[in-house]
């Protein structure tokens, strides 16, 4: 007999996970879509905001959205580099602090940075040079993108003799829902000074993801890490040499991304499905016809049974 | 159960199978409609008794165990377990050896399985099931693939057979994965799932099973060709969207 399923009734602390988890899951600029599903299936506010209020800045930060600052100075990126506390985000930029509010998803105010929130003089000019030539770049070669660099090590460096560590993000986001189709392009670039072998290590962590949902459900996701490295040199030249190696690698990237998508039709996609059989002909069905239609086939198509 | 069914359609494919048992853990309620709607990929078990494997779904299912459909015994074994009648169980038999055949040609392994079951129409229902690893390490002919899958599902309600033509109504869903991974280019992956209906009248003359193979043929063909341009096709344009590929490669030399 059927065995009756147990409804066993799931902890609140169940509840709130699996509500993250679906919310964590979303693909980029579908958060507020799935969190509306969410809310209605969970059918309590209390633990649908919990898990919001968990879920959210970590989605947030792991997709570096952009958000424009409530004063119209431009654009924020919530990352985690430039996270000073829970909803207070540095850019660096403009020196300014930007209050984010994670769930609704907008800067709800501005302050200036604070001097102990800044790097040194020293490090500034560093950060500064390499922030002008990546703002150049990412203006040239992505439509919507947005940038920006930030000091992770060493920040109160005041003179050559210590390693520092800069992080260059560049984040680019296509929405269009009205087109069933949304897409992210983000770059990480994490940037060690090493002060004694007087060379900079550049190490690149590229992520790509794809959706689009036209009576269907199809994603892309690639990732790609790389390494390279160049001369401790003076600020601007540093900048110049590093944002070569940052375009250099991500147009390699794009290339093999275009290529992967080349290789699909004939060769990747055979793998799991030829496109006709060896024979080149459809299959021949007209050849079932009665018991002996198993040996017919056989036969025709040359198998040994 | 629409917002479920919205959640299904935004969550990444590969996250299928844990998706579907959270909803069914938050919607105990809507267990059957869950199961009936949402596609998630197949598994297999092997039939003991011939050593071949088998599909499990719900077509196959009696309480917790699935009938084999080359030995016609449940898995776990299940006395008074429901089987089709012999002329079905005759049509099923022949249908899965062909099938397998088919199967074959085009997919160089993996498994299949065939379910058939008469209706209440005096007509009957018939589900065919493909199932591939296409992995370097399964069954992946030429090793491209990190990580691929292929999980197809066809449902055809073949309908009483009338002075000329029988009416077939074929629902396909096909679930795809495929994840190539190499130093050059990183982790590349693209994951899918597609469901689409066929509806045709077609002469009993050539039998059920040409008439059902051709349409499955057809419908699968479609359905790699708009997974493979349409579908992977835009997001790939959505990369060059975000990024389009230069023209004139400007690099900045720095000075020495």
């Amino acid at each position: 007999m059927a065995e009756e399923e147990e409804e066993s009734e799931l902890s609140d602390k169940q509840k709130v996970e699996i509500a993250k988890w679906f919310l964590l899951n979303s693909p980029p600029g579908e958060i507020q879509y799935v969190a509306k599903d969410v809310k209605l299936i969970l059918n309590d506010d209390g633990l649908f905001n919990e898990a919001a209020s968990e879920a959210f800045p970590l989605y947030n930060k792991s997709h570096f959205i952009v958000l424009p600052m409530s004063d119209r100075s431009g654009d924020v990126l919530v990352t985690s580099f430039g996270e000073l506390e829970d909803n207070a985000y540095l850019d660096p930029r403009t020196a300014q602090v930007a209050i984010v509010d994670h769930v609704k998803q907008v800067c709800t105010g501005v302050r200036p940075a604070q001097d102990e929130e800044l790097a040194t003089a020293y490090i500034e000019e560093f950060r500064f040079s390499l922030d002008a030539e990546i703002l150049k770049y990412v203006e040239d070669v992505y439509p919507k993108g947005v940038c920006s660099v930030y000091c992770v090590n060493g920040k109160d460096t005041e003179g050559p003799g210590s390693d520092f560590e800069l992080a260059v993000v560049i984040s680019a986001a296509r929405h269009s829902p009205q087109n069933f189709c949304n897409g992210s392009w983000c770059s990480v670039w994490n940037i060690v000074f090493k002060d004694e072998q007087q060379t900079v290590e550049v190490k690149g962590k590229l992520q790509v993801a794809a959706h689009y949902f036209e009576e269907g459900n199809v994603q892309l996701d690639a990732k790609h890490e790389c390494k390279d490295a160049t001369l401790f040199q003076a600020p601007e030249d540093c900048a110049l040499a590093l944002s070569s190696i940052i375009r250099h690698h991500e147009t390699e990237y794009l290339g093999s991304l275009e290529a992967s998508y080349l290789n699909l039709p004939d060769s990747t996609f055979k793998d799991l499905r030829r496109k006709l059989p060896v024979t080149r002909t459809l299959f021949p069905w007209h050849n079932t016809l009665q018991f002996s239609l198993t040996r017919d086939i056989s036969k025709e198509l040359g198998i040994g049974k | 159960m629409e917002a479920a069914m919205g959640l299904m359609r935004r969550i990444p494919p590969k996250h299928t199978e844990t998706a579907l048992s959270a909803l069914l853990s938050l919607m105990p309620n809507h267990s059957s409609d869950l199961l009936s709607q949402v596609d998630q990929p197949l598994q297999v078990l092997c039939d003991v008794d011939c050593g071949k494997e088998f599909i499990l779904c719900e077509y196959n299912r009696d309480a917790d165990s699935y009938r084999s459909p080359w030995s016609n015994k449940y898995h776990p074994p299940l006395e008074d377990g429901s089987v089709p009648s012999s002329k079905m169980r005759k049509l099923e038999s022949e249908a899965n050896e062909i099938f397998a055949i088919y199967r074959d040609q085009y997919y160089e392994g993996g498994s299949s399985s065939v379910y058939m079951w008469e209706d209440e129409n005096e007509g009957f229902v018939a589900c065919f099931l493909i199932k591939k690893d296409g992995s370097k390490t399964g069954q992946g002919r030429r090793g491209y693939l990190e990580e691929g899958a292929w999980d197809a599902i066809h449902v055809i309600e073949v309908g009483p057979e009338e002075e000329e033509n029988t009416s077939y109504r074929l629902t396909s869903t096909v679930m795809l994965t495929l994840t190539t991974n190499n130093e050059a280019s990183g982790t590349f992956s693209l994951s899918g799932s597609i469901r689409r209906q066929m509806n045709m009248k077609l002469s009993f003359a050539d039998g059920h099973l040409c008439n059902m193979g051709r349409m499955i043929e057809e419908m699968e063909g479609k359905l790699r060709n708009s997974l493979d341009q349409v579908y992977f096709g835009k997001t790939r344009e959505m990369v060059c969207t975000l990024r389009p590929p230069s023209e004139v490669a400007q690099m900045r030399m720095p000075e020495s």
